[in-house]
């Protein structure tokens, strides 16, 4: 909400400067957004003298002027009947944007050049008369800015009000606060109202039907106004927050709302048909042209103000079309309403209209402010417009609230502040901001204060409200800074944060760069990964409403994510890209439900294995890579008992048939590692092959043992014998090295993979594979003879297993 | 000693002393012990010596031609030693070859920094849904249906009662319904506004605090973000509590620091204003405990919260939100 100091200046004395004040109010809540001054748009506006007149060649009422600036002189032309040679005047330079929104620029007007501007008061919103250019005190310093030369001073303070406050969506409610924190008094507007008798009941009345909605309706008519403009000092108020000025009656009630955070509303009389006011909700269906020339269309829930036949506004949000003052408009109903705040807030959000009064009133008003405000603007409108005010006002008000009060612990103020404020002081502090303080009961409760907030303060429902009143009146940076008592019991152990932290750090030592993408995705992104009909990666959670299209869905694999960085990365030349994630993904399960949230690992390597340098030319990655870190990580990890096997054609979506393998433990599968599959790169527009794997980060953490318990090492050496068969080429190799290893010949401590060859001289369709087996006794130093017959038993069984042959 | 023999010895020695290289050494090893060298000639010549000098001779010969052979394996040794350490040098200053070079993103350093600071207190982490059930999201925490407050975080929605979590908030509710007091928690987590520009993404990060114990107050609020802070920043960061508004805290408090960039001058990060705020916090409202079925006239509390992503930009100097999000290389590498 935008304020002016000047404005501020008619209801309490302000004798600190604007900074002070903005950081004092700052300091009570009321956030100052930015501190303006509010003839900033005079700045390219000088005091020139016209040097010389001559006539426009094109045009008989124009003519040449031309003016000294101070700093040179320009060629104006000017249409103005007062100007005269000698005479000092304002010129506004190009670049200047004068109050009414116009933007001056040089021009040619009937092909002779303007370079600038000579203005009136009214042009310049320095004051009404727009007959001519403004005059100036010929002593006045020719080039001196025309702010400085007429001494034009006035801050504008943009506040941030936050919800909680409607009370200070008023300059009188800012002014309030000011008074609060310079400990002086407010003045509220002064004005004398002549009304004697009810002559009003006679000529109109007014039906609330929806109580609900409308709980309290009040009236006022004002008779043979004229319509005209509004005189200086109140558009000039208007100009001063941003208003643009329309009419006398309208600008009242604009500048009352201002005022008293009370909106207003003015209809034609004539323009109600039966001169009366029905107040109900609309039918279903219903259309109405409110002021700003668009049809809305209405539903039962919204809240309408009619006359005799016909809607005449949507209530607390927007007049309508068919009853909007105009020039000849004499009769005047002016309401001053209170409106559920409720009720008005789903109106203004169905109808997508926001507006001065709605957003007053779905925070809600002062609910005993509608008479105030309502004489206020009613003695305007008599003064401005020259009519007459029927006597007597009309206040529907079926169910009248009263004020309740609230009792305060001064012991659970300071016990949830942590300070030692005295009743006395707190009492005073409540009192500076209109609250009403009684030290009800017996002397013996001297721990209690009955305070009553002011019908305005909307927010104060509960004790708490008022020690949040006592701790920003005391100032927060008053209350002392103490530590709460925390037991020293340790930090607790959580293992899935202590797992993903470790994945974390032991992917960057694999040399993995950690990505964080969008929880989002596309809708269509499961074609584009080519996910099977039935994947549960099809059960999207979707956004209602979505920034973009490809944010509208909620991820459910971490896959386009990085496949995306990647496509970013290429696109600025990084071609070699080592990345991981680890993060949630949403499966709808049942769409009355929150959807399941598992959380995934995912690495993926495209590009060089490493560059190309003095040590040797470059290599790409494969397979091979990404299942080396997976295997890195699994062992870092300390999980064994993981199988590879190859993922069936059938299953393989968006990775390659043939190069993609499913991991495994004990049957689960845990996740997989493979190549993208050549489509799947294509939908993301990529042109280099790019390995992946993927884990369930909640299948892996139980696997991972608590506990790590010491072996002894070894005393006895261990005896290494080979073992090479040949097979047939399709046999997964993880088979033959499991087939081998078993564990009841408990003097093999290990079997591994030594090499694998295809080629002569080994047949077509055949592998050879060899195998070193470690063989080791806890007791002894093991011999020949201990070890061969093991060592013959292992090869007759893969050669059984796998119908092997040995070498020639 | 047969004099000769033993001149040729002395001499080979000498020889030897004087070899600059390993063929030098070759060189003199062969002078002497090769097929054609003096002292294998020597020994050829034997037969030519008087018979009762030819055995002492040979002998000599043959000591003299192990201790010659003994001394040039030992020259050479000691020559390829020193080449070894200080001759033939490589150059150092080529690159090595290449180790992994792996990253944590930034997001993710500064979470742990303000997960650790705040565990070394003595709060517990604790994580939840993402998609959240308007009831934890917002009902629970005060902010009724058609409240004005709601405006105040642009959500999106799954459904009319589920929505993204617009605040780390939820679990203040999810914990309390789980547990008895004490609460010690903090709350790190991804969040999602309605929202993008410079300083707004969809998504982005929070870490939320909730403290509930008996005889909790706002100075141990004050106490415990203005440690924060100091460790989080410096220890000089000056720091100023506001009153601000959440529905679920009460009094509610907005935390600023001193303008890391400009110290207070005022500039274009802090708007001019020399504050950055950086913290929303405030004591725990009244309703929450009635939400939970925790007794409000016993046990008092204060909850916190920090844009995570804020704290990174301020902390490394990045003025656009987004480049959290876009993972070009050049930027992850950075840090």
């Amino acid at each position: 909400m935008k304020v002016s100091l000047s404005w501020l200046k008619d209801y309490v004395p302000i004798e600190i400067d604007p900074s002070d004040l903005a950081e004092a109010l700052t300091m009570v809540g009321l956030e100052i957004e930015s501190v303006s001054d509010r003839y900033g748009y005079l700045d390219t506006v000088h005091v020139g003298r016209i040097e010389e007149i001559a006539p426009h060649p094109n045009a008989d009422k124009l003519h040449m002027c031309q003016v000294d600036t101070g700093q040179g002189k320009v060629s104006v032309v000017c249409g103005a009947p007062n100007a005269k040679t000698g005479m000092l005047s304002p010129i506004a330079l190009p670049g200047t944007e004068l109050p009414e929104g116009f933007v001056l620029e040089k021009s040619v007007i009937r092909g002779q050049a303007s370079e600038g501007m000579l203005c009136s008061e009214g042009e310049l919103g320095l004051g009404e008369d727009r007959s001519g250019i403004m005059v100036l005190d010929p002593s006045l310093s020719v080039g001196d800015k025309l702010a400085s030369a007429l001494a034009l001073s006035d801050t504008v303070f943009e506040i941030e009000i936050t919800p909680n406050r409607p009370d200070c969506l008023s300059v009188i409610g800012v002014a309030r606060e000011i008074a609060a924190i310079q400990k002086v008094g407010l003045t509220y507007p002064d004005f004398n109202l002549v009304d004697k008798g009810n002559t009003i009941s006679e000529r109109t009345s007014i039906k609330i039907e929806a109580p609900d909605h409308c709980p309290r309706y009040v009236a006022r008519l004002l008779e043979d106004i004229t319509i005209k403009p509004s005189p200086f000092w109140l558009q000039e108020r208007l100009l001063s927050i941003g208003q643009r000025p329309i009419n006398n009656i309208v600008d009242v009630t604009n500048f009352v709302l201002m005022e008293t955070g009370q909106p207003l509303h003015a209809f034609d009389f004539d323009f109600l048909a039966e001169n009366r006011i029905v107040v109900r909700t609309a039918d279903k269906g219903e259309t109405f042209v409110t002021l700003d020339q668009k049809e809305r269309v209405l539903d039962p829930e919204m809240l309408m103000i009619c006359d005799g036949q016909k809607a005449v506004a949507v209530g607390g949000v927007m007049g309508g079309l068919n009853s909007e003052i105009e020039d000849s408009t004499t009769r005047v109903l002016l309401e001053s309403a209170y409106f559920n705040p409720i009720s008005i807030r789903r109106t203004s959000k169905r109808l997508g209209l926001s507006t001065d009064a709605s957003h007053r009133f779905e925070r809600g008003v002062d609910p005993a402010g509608q008479i105030a405000a309502a004489n206020r603007a009613a003695n305007l409108m008599v003064e401005l417009g020259g009519g007459r005010l029927i006597s007597g006002l009309i206040d529907e008000y079926p169910n009248p609230q009263s004020p309740k009060s609230l009792k305060l612990s001064v012991k659970n103020t300071n016990r949830l502040l942590g300070t030692q404020v005295q009743r006395k002081e707190i009492a005073k502090l409540l009192k500076s901001i209109e609250f009403t303080v009684e030290k009800k009961g017996s002397k013996k409760d001297e721990d209690f204060l009955t305070v009553t907030p002011p019908s305005f303060r909307v927010d104060i429902s509960r004790p708490e409200d008022l020690m949040e009143e006592v701790a920003r009146l005391a100032g927060y940076n008053n209350i002392p800074t103490t530590f709460p008592l925390m037991p020293a019991t340790g930090r607790p152990f959580h293992k899935e944060i202590d797992v993903r932290d470790r994945i974390r750090r032991l992917m960057t030592g694999f040399g993995f760069r950690e990505t964080n993408n969008y929880s989002f995705m596309h809708q269509q992104t499961a074609d584009r990964l080519r996910l099977k009909t039935d994947d549960p990666r099809r059960q999207r959670v979707d956004i209602l409403n979505p920034l973009a299209e490809d944010q509208a869905a909620m991820r459910t694999s971490l896959v386009p994510g990085l496949l995306e960085t990647v496509h970013y990365n290429f696109s600025q030349q990084i071609k070699n890209l080592k990345i991981f994630e680890i993060g949630k993904i949403f499966i709808n399960e049942n769409p009355r439900d929150l959807p399941s949230e598992p959380e995934i690992l995912a690495g993926l390597w495209t590009g060089s294995r490493y560059a190309a340098s003095w040590h040797g030319p470059a290599a790409d990655c494969d397979f091979y890579d990404i299942k080396g870190v997976v295997e890195g990580l699994l062992n870092a990890l300390k999980i064994d008992g993981i199988q590879f096997t190859r993922l069936p054609e059938n299953e393989c979506d968006y990775t390659r048939t043939g190069h993609t393998a499913q991991i495994l433990s004990n049957g689960t599968r845990l996740g997989l590692v493979g190549e993208i599959h050549p489509e799947v790169l294509a939908n993301y527009d990529l042109k280099q092959p790019a390995f992946l794997f993927e884990l369930h980060f909640d299948h892996l953490v139980p696997l991972i043992k608590g506990a790590k318990q010491f072996k002894p090492i070894p005393k006895f050496p261990a005896v290494f014998r080979d073992i090479t068969i040949i097979v047939n080429n399709d046999i997964e190799t993880q088979k033959i090295v499991a087939e081998g290893h078993n564990r009841a010949e408990a003097l093999v401590e290990s079997l591994s993979l030594l090499d694998v060859f295809e080629g002569k001289p080994i047949a077509e369709g055949k592998k050879s594979v060899s195998l070193r087996v470690t063989y080791r006794s806890p007791y002894k130093t093991l011999q020949d003879e201990d070890v061969t017959p093991i060592h013959q038993s292992i090869a007759d069984r893969l050669v059984k297993a796998f119908k092997a042959s040995l070498p020639a | 000693m047969n004099k000769s023999i033993d001149q040729i010895y002395q001499k080979a020695l000498e020889e030897l002393k004087a070899a600059a290289d390993s063929q030098a050494i070759q060189n003199v090893s062969v002078r002497y012990l090769g097929r054609k060298g003096i002292i294998t000639q020597f020994l050829r010549n034997i037969s030519k010596l008087p018979a009762d000098q030819r055995p002492a001779a040979g002998k000599q010969a043959n000591e003299v031609k192990r201790l010659l052979d003994a001394a040039s394996t030992e020259t050479l040794q000691r020559l390829n030693a020193s080449v070894k350490t200080t001759r033939g040098a490589i150059d150092v200053s080529l690159p090595g070859r290449p180790a992994p070079g792996g990253s944590l993103h930034p997001i993710t350093q500064i979470n742990q920094r303000i997960c650790d600071i705040f565990t070394e207190m003595g709060f517990e982490i604790a994580e939840g849904p993402e998609v959240e059930l308007d009831y934890y999201n917002f009902e629970a925490l005060n902010f009724p249906k058609d409240h004005p407050a709601r405006d105040m975080q642009d959500t999106f929605f799954v459904s009319d009662d589920i929505v993204l979590r617009t605040h780390t908030s939820p679990l203040q509710i999810r914990t309390m319904e789980k547990q008895p007091p004490p609460v010690r928690i903090i709350m790190p987590g991804k969040v999602y506004r309605c929202d993008s520009d410079l300083t707004h993404t969809p998504m982005f990060h929070q870490v939320e605090g909730l403290l509930v114990d008996e005889n909790i107050s706002f100075a141990d609020l004050k106490g415990t973000l203005t440690a924060f802070v100091h460790q989080m920043f410096d220890q000089q960061t000056s720091l100023r509590f506001r009153p601000g508004f959440f529905p679920f805290t009460e009094p509610s408090a907005e935390v600023d620091i001193l303008c890391v960039m400009c110290r207070g001058k005022g500039c274009r990060v802090c708007s001019q204003t020399g504050w950055l705020e950086i913290l929303g916090s405030g004591m725990v409202h009244p309703a929450l405990y009635e939400n939970v079925g925790y007794d409000a006239d016993r046990y008092t509390g204060f909850a916190f919260g920090m844009g995570v992503d804020r704290i990174a930009m301020l902390k490394y100097g990045i003025d656009d939100i987004r480049k959290f999000f876009e993972n070009d290389l050049r930027f992850l590498s950075q840090f």
